[in-house]
């Protein structure tokens, strides 16, 4: 699973890399006289309403993809391993109150918060990427505060700080390292859910806008076209749900190798 | 349990609280004058002044503040800007829709995951076994939103089989059902399996088995009952994806629902009515959780509730 997994994140990697290079059209050129049409030699993936390469916008849309998921891990990982570690190392009212703003946060289901940040702040792919920060942090916090705190009990812990070790160098030494493993594989489904949460905005309108190319507002306008032109339905569909797929196996194979607890 | 009950009640107060405060600043996170957002720039002054004062926004923060949880209290959310009527009243209206959507979803993900879980979990890694869990893995990796169109493709457009959208007869709920559900689905039937397969190796079990009772029996009545405990939390959790997931759904299907009423909202930068649906949402969320957990506290007379639980 791991090695399917990393091999088809690689090969997304590498595409959205290159993708200018390879693509076969510039991915915002119109012909407005070839509009819906299918899969050709000059076209593989066909075109869509405005004779635009399907395949090459599916490549620019690669990269948005990435950088999204990329971008939200990166920054909500950052700040969750500095809010929860904060919270566990600290304890007592810092910790209760952090904690009782997670549970907040956490009420709100799903896509719901990202859809209200992205409605008050208007669409956008930095308004996206805001939101999902704003909501993603959450997960790592939590993680980080009850792996530390499990860890805060180990005899060896407890050892390091009874011959006076100070808490930045346990944090580095003896508590990072041991919490790695969980948030590698937190931060693999995170950026699943990162991506697919920007392709629903903007499949909905609220993401990413015209005439940059995403695969959600690709596949908002190839199903306004739905049995003309299936093409335009299936590619955008079949590349993100490669990319979540490659990040779930990822995710389920780092936590067998890892020997990381079921969530 | 009683105390159990009640502090598991008074818990859900201060989240309440946090949901409906955080919901009140989003309205204030607006950049620029929300006014003048939703009347355009061509509105006269008279006219943003008088709703400005209308939603309270000519007063200080914290005397807004304390209007909009007092209204909130007494369930007045104020009036849609766009569809000039009761924020309440028209999300009371759409709310039926919703419900009946994802209940819908919810039967058919236990339907399809149950089954298919408890057949996995008898011949675990068996030819079906495999078929089954990367399904699943499929399923969990598609997003509603490409499902969706696929389905109308095929069992609307190509097939004429059910209807491509709408709320008119029963067969019009089939599709966003197996949308909206099919995630669920997938999470479920993986959820069911590993609880499966972990019950059926205890020693109850296996006594159970000693005792020369009919297999079926053994897998019912003491492997999947017990099973299912874990899944009542998964479930509790999943009806949030689903209350968050059929603002998509909604949205493909023309449903006329919450989520639908959401995105319309948004679109039309009806603020008091997104904010009224994303209050309406997250408590819908907050109560089913909570209605969980006291499921769960009267399933399972095992777990001791003095303790402090994280």
């Amino acid at each position: 699973m791991l090695v399917i997994g990393a091999g088809l994140i690689g090969l997304l990697l590498v595409v959205a890399l290159i993708g200018p290079v390879i693509a076969p059209h510039p991915p915002a050129y119109q012909q407005l006289d070839e509009g819906l049409r299918g899969p050709s030699w000059g076209h593989p993936l066909g075109q869509d309403r405005l004779g635009r390469d399907e395949l090459s916008r599916l490549l620019a849309g690669a990269r948005v993809s990435l950088g999204v998921g990329i971008s939200v891990v990166a920054v909500s990982l950052a700040l969750g391993v500095l809010i929860g570690g904060v919270a566990g190392v600290r304890g007592g009212w810092i910790d209760e109150t952090l904690m009782r703003v997670t549970d907040v946060l956490l009420a709100f289901p799903g896509l719901l918060l990202a859809i209200a940040f992205t409605a008050v702040l208007g669409p956008g792919l930095d308004h996206v990427i805001l939101a999902l920060c704003l909501m993603g942090w959450v997960s790592y916090a939590r993680l980080t505060r009850g792996q530390l705190l499990a860890l805060r009990e180990e005899e060896y812990v407890a050892a390091a700080r009874a011959i006076g070790v100070g808490w930045p160098r346990l944090l580095r030494v003896h508590l990072l390292p041991n919490l790695l493993a969980p948030l590698l594989v937190e931060a693999s489904f995170g950026m699943a859910g990162a991506i697919t949460a920007e392709a629903g905005l903007s499949f909905l309108g609220l993401g990413v806008q015209p005439p940059s190319p995403s695969w959600g507002s690709m596949l908002a306008e190839g199903r306004a076209f739905g049995a003309l032109a299936p093409h335009l339905t299936l590619a955008p569909g079949l590349a993100i749900m490669a990319v979540v797929l490659g990040l779930n196996l990822l995710g389920d194979g780092l936590r067998d190798r890892l020997d990381v607890r079921g969530k | 349990m009683g105390r159990y009950l009640i502090r598991r009640l008074l818990l859900a107060l201060p989240v309440i609280f946090g949901v409906m405060t955080l919901v009140f600043l989003l309205m204030h996170l607006i950049p620029g004058d929300p006014v003048q957002i939703m009347l355009g720039e061509s509105a006269k002054q008279a006219d943003l002044e008088q709703l400005r004062h209308q939603l309270h926004l000519d007063r200080p923060l914290l005397d807004q503040y304390r209007l909009f949880l007092s209204d909130a209290i007494r369930g007045d959310l104020g009036e849609s800007f766009h569809l000039r009527r009761p924020v309440v009243a028209a999300i009371l209206e759409r709310a039926p829709a919703t419900i009946e959507l994802a209940v819908a979803a919810m039967l058919f993900a236990c339907g399809l995951a149950l089954p298919l879980g408890l057949l996995s979990a008898a011949r675990p890694r068996s030819g079906w076994d495999l078929a089954a869990l990367t399904t699943a893995l499929l399923g969990v990796s598609m997003p509603s939103f490409w499902l969706g169109p696929l389905l109308v493709l095929l069992f609307a457009l190509t097939l004429d089989w059910l209807p491509v959208s709408g709320r008119d007869s029963f067969s019009s709920v089939i599709l966003p059902a197996v949308t909206l559900g099919s995630g669920m689905a997938a999470i479920l039937m993986r959820m069911t399996r590993s609880s499966l397969l972990e019950v059926m190796r205890q020693d109850y079990v296996a006594v159970a088995r000693a005792k020369g009772l009919p297999a079926w029996r053994v897998w019912l009545r003491y492997g999947l009952r017990t099973a299912l405990l874990p899944l009542l939390t998964l479930l509790g959790l999943q009806i949030g994806a689903l209350l968050a997931g059929a603002v998509i759904t909604e949205t493909i299907f023309a449903w006329p629902g919450l989520g639908r009423l959401t995105v319309q909202a948004i679109l039309s930068r009806d603020y008091p009515l997104v904010q009224g649906c994303v209050l309406a949402v997250a408590l819908g969320y907050v109560a089913v959780n909570l209605a969980t957990d006291l499921l769960y506290a009267v399933a399972d007379p095992r777990i001791r509730y003095g303790r402090q639980e994280r």
